[in-house]
């Protein structure tokens, strides 16, 4: 492969290793422009999108999408251009976003004006989690000073809801409505904020934009797989219930990241709209789409999550479906009607002697949502929701004789209400 | 004169590959594009309709017309794929 950029030799050594976004402590501008130097502007739109074809860079935000594709599309539209750093986080699993605005946030900015450049938009906007903190606050003052942004950033802080970062929610937010899907199309990319198209991606993507404006793309590869090159962010969870985030090459084998059987009963890949693999047949696989996409998963944004063997694989899928349910948007029917009955449902099997045909009752609700939203929501809960049954079968037979496996019925994954009750037994969890 | 137009129609149909599509926001479950278009179009248990993804075949192109102008929440499209 050709690349345009030169990359000296020593440096593209030095920058293959890991990690490559997030540094040991967090950096102000000074320690970034000692370590990477000034925001690598191109002065031409064309360049930037070929380094970032030929880098092979995907959407961390877990669409996985090709990056260069949605900045080509917003660089050829006419008029008032937007473009969007998206942090919003809404997964209550994940963090790696919040770290990594934390430890690096003049590497996402580097790479939100990078990608106005590139797309020649006039207006930036910052969308996360928790708003405007003080070291973001903190990085837009100190690269004000020095004259680095041509294109000032606007700050928004995302609502506390599951959907709250989809494309066409965090648009409608940024437009002054609440932060709810709409149907596509016109997607974003050409009909967004306020009608112009309209560029959202991830911090996590953009971070990586700025690296490979610097670097190149054949540094970007020097990682990760032919198909899916690069590094990403994980948040992940171990049995004893602590949470990292870790960044690692796409292709890493999931057992480097996650503790394996007898202390972890099963894994979850890809969060709460990812899916369920069972152990110890998990073991085997790897961290890309490529290998996961035969088990029905995939990386999504990175979260992961080996599920101890004391707990109850169903008390714990019928906690995070419950959320789900609650988290849809209720615009749609089948997401209105279908999630609160099959949550209902699941809530049934993970107690004792659930009734016959609620599994079948499940299995066909879960076929009239999919695919009928105007977003993914449906979709990604019906993943979770039939990979929890698969592989937690053996769990379903042992409840429909009215014994369950469990020996500690305390919350394991992560939701925004089961962090205020920490320790306390949800209803589902109550056997009396 | 009606047979022609459903000639053309059909034609119109054939060429393009046009396919019902509903905006699943807009859609508030009335129901009565599956009383028009019951080839095409059924309800689920709750009444939202799930149309046939497949392209319009040019003998139900007036009818997906008819289904789409009739639709109360204007959910119902005929799009190109």
């Amino acid at each position: 492969m050709t690349t345009t950029v030169n990359e000296p030799a020593a440096r593209q050594t030095a920058a293959a290793a890991l990690p490559r976004l997030l540094p040991a402590a967090p950096e102000d501008l000074r320690a970034h422009l000692a370590r990477y130097g000034p925001t690598p502007y191109r002065g031409q739109a064309g360049l930037l999108i070929g380094d970032l074809e030929a880098s092979g860079l995907t959407g961390r935000g877990g669409a996985g999408f090709p990056v260069y594709r949605k900045l080509a599309i917003v660089a050829q539209a006419r008029g008032r251009k937007v473009v969007v750093a998206n942090g919003a986080e809404s997964e209550p699993a994940s963090r790696k976003d919040e770290v990594l605005l934390r430890a690096a946030p003049n590497l996402v900015l580097d790479g939100l004006q990078l990608a106005a450049e590139a797309t020649g938009a006039t207006e930036a906007h910052l969308y996360t989690h928790h708003g405007a903190t003080p070291e973001i606050l903190r990085a837009l003052a100190e690269r004000a000073a020095a004259g680095l942004d041509p294109v000032t950033v606007t700050i928004t802080q995302a609502p506390p809801r599951f959907l709250a970062g989809q494309e066409s929610a965090l648009v409608n937010r940024l437009g002054g409505g609440p932060a709810r899907p709409t149907f596509q199309p016109p997607r974003v990319t050409e009909h967004g904020l306020h009608g112009a198209p309209t560029l959202v991606q991830n911090v996590e993507t953009l971070a990586h934009i700025a690296l490979i404006a610097r670097y190149g793309p054949r540094w970007f590869r020097a990682v990760g797989t032919s198909a899916e090159p690069g590094s990403m962010l994980t948040t992940v969870y171990q049995p004893d219930g602590k949470c990292r985030v870790i960044e690692t090459e796409i292709g890493a084998p999931l057992n480097t990241l996650l503790t394996s059987a007898p202390q972890a009963q099963a894994w979850l890949v890809g969060g709460y709209h990812g899916t369920w693999l069972p152990l110890p047949q998990a073991a085997a696989l790897t961290l890309d789409n490529g290998t996961l996409r035969k088990y029905g998963a995939a990386v999504g944004a990175g979260v992961l999550a080996a599920l101890p063997s004391d707990r109850c694989g169903l008390a714990e899928a019928a906690r995070v479906v419950r959320y789900l349910a609650a988290e849809s948007a209720g615009q749609c029917g089948p997401c209105l009607n279908g999630l609160p009955r099959i949550a209902a449902a699941l809530a049934e099997l993970a107690g004792p002697r659930p009734r016959r045909p609620v599994r079948a009752d499940v299995e066909r609700w879960a076929g009239l949502v999919e695919g009928r939203g105007a977003c993914h929501h449906p979709d990604g809960t019906v993943r979770f929701v039939r990979s929890a049954l698969t592989v937690f079968a053996p769990e379903l037979s042992r409840h429909e004789k009215g014994q369950c496996s469990s020996t500690n019925r305390t919350p394991f994954l992560p939701l925004p209400h089961t962090t205020l009750q920490n320790g306390i037994p949800t209803s589902e969890d109550d056997w009396t | 004169m009606a047979a022609t137009k459903e000639a053309k129609e059909a034609k119109e149909a054939k060429a393009t590959g046009e396919t019902l599509v509903v905006n699943p926001i807009d859609c508030t479950g009335h129901g009565v594009c599956a009383e028009l278009l019951p080839e095409l179009i059924h309800v689920d248990e709750w009444g939202y309709p799930i149309v046939d993804p497949r392209p319009v075949p040019p003998e139900l192109v007036r009818e997906a017309r008819r289904a789409v102008a009739a639709c109360p929440a204007l959910a119902l499209k005929l799009m190109r794929r």
